[in-house]
């Protein structure tokens, strides 16, 4: 085990390395791909409000108008437009990564125009979830 | 030398398809519960509660559920281990990584006892 470290620093310390994305210019698809993990990381804390909404709306007739109440408050409707973006993008960067699991939009041209379809969509798509939410 | 021995099934494979299966699982639980919002405006506590009230919705749901649990495992532990590891944070990441596992894992459990508690209304 010893004998592995010591040779595998001395190869490490012999190679260039430039894996640093502060340096890199980044193309397109790399910016989606953050955003799907950032997305990601947002439904994880979002996925409490929900549930915390699930449990109003079931618990009692009062809660569920409690929630109703709750949920015209601007900064309530800002929370829930904030979670269904994250979930529309998360959603159609999802499916456009299922698809580059089966080579489809996978190539350097079709890769950036798959990065280019997803945000258009998602951008209409949560306009459109604004709309519905205020 | 192998370190990682977090991630959940001990194959990068297995989890890549547990991933993606959770995934499906999400989108439809997402897109049907979204739907069924947007396709019944002024909806009322009755038809809502009946609704939860069908078994097929409590499995669907609590399927949701735990398909979240294993997706966002998968997903934070990738994402600890990209960001909180030895390049960033020197030879003692695991102390910062391990924790917001940890964290992570304590959240998405509570989750699910969370919504099993809303679903059977305990």
């Amino acid at each position: 085990m010893y004998a592995t470290e010591r040779w595998g620093k001395r190869v490490n310390s012999k190679r260039p390395v430039n894996l640093d994305i502060t340096t890199i210019k980044l193309p397109l698809p790399a910016y989606t791909s953050i955003l799907h993990r950032i997305s990601g990381v947002i439904l994880f804390v979002g996925l409490g409000f929900l549930l915390y909404g699930l449990d109003l709306s079931l618990a009692s007739e009062e809660s569920f108008d409690a929630l109703k109440a709750l949920l015209s408050a601007p900064l309530a409707k800002f929370i829930i437009w904030g979670i269904l973006s994250a979930l529309i993008y998360h959603f159609i960067a999802g499916v456009k990564h299922l698809l580059m699991d089966v080579d489809v939009g996978d190539g350097k041209e079709s890769g950036s125009l798959g990065a280019i379809i997803t945000l258009v969509l998602s951008i209409v798509l949560i306009i459109l979830a604004g709309v519905w939410v205020w | 030398m192998v370190t990682n021995i977090t991630n959940l099934s001990r194959s990068g494979l297995y989890d890549w398809m547990l991933q993606r299966l959770t995934a499906v699982v999400l989108g439809a639980y997402s897109v049907f519960l979204l739907g069924y919002l947007v396709i019944n405006p002024g909806l009322q506590f009755g038809q809502w509660a009946e609704l939860f009230d069908e078994t097929w919705m409590r499995i669907f749901t609590l399927l949701a559920l735990i398909s979240i649990l294993a997706h966002a495992w998968i997903g934070m532990w990738t994402i600890t281990t990209d960001y909180f590891n030895d390049r960033a944070f020197g030879r003692k990441s695991v102390l910062i990584r391990f924790p917001l596992q940890i964290v992570c894992f304590i959240a998405l459990f509570s989750y699910v006892i969370w919504g099993v508690q809303i679903l059977w209304g305990l």
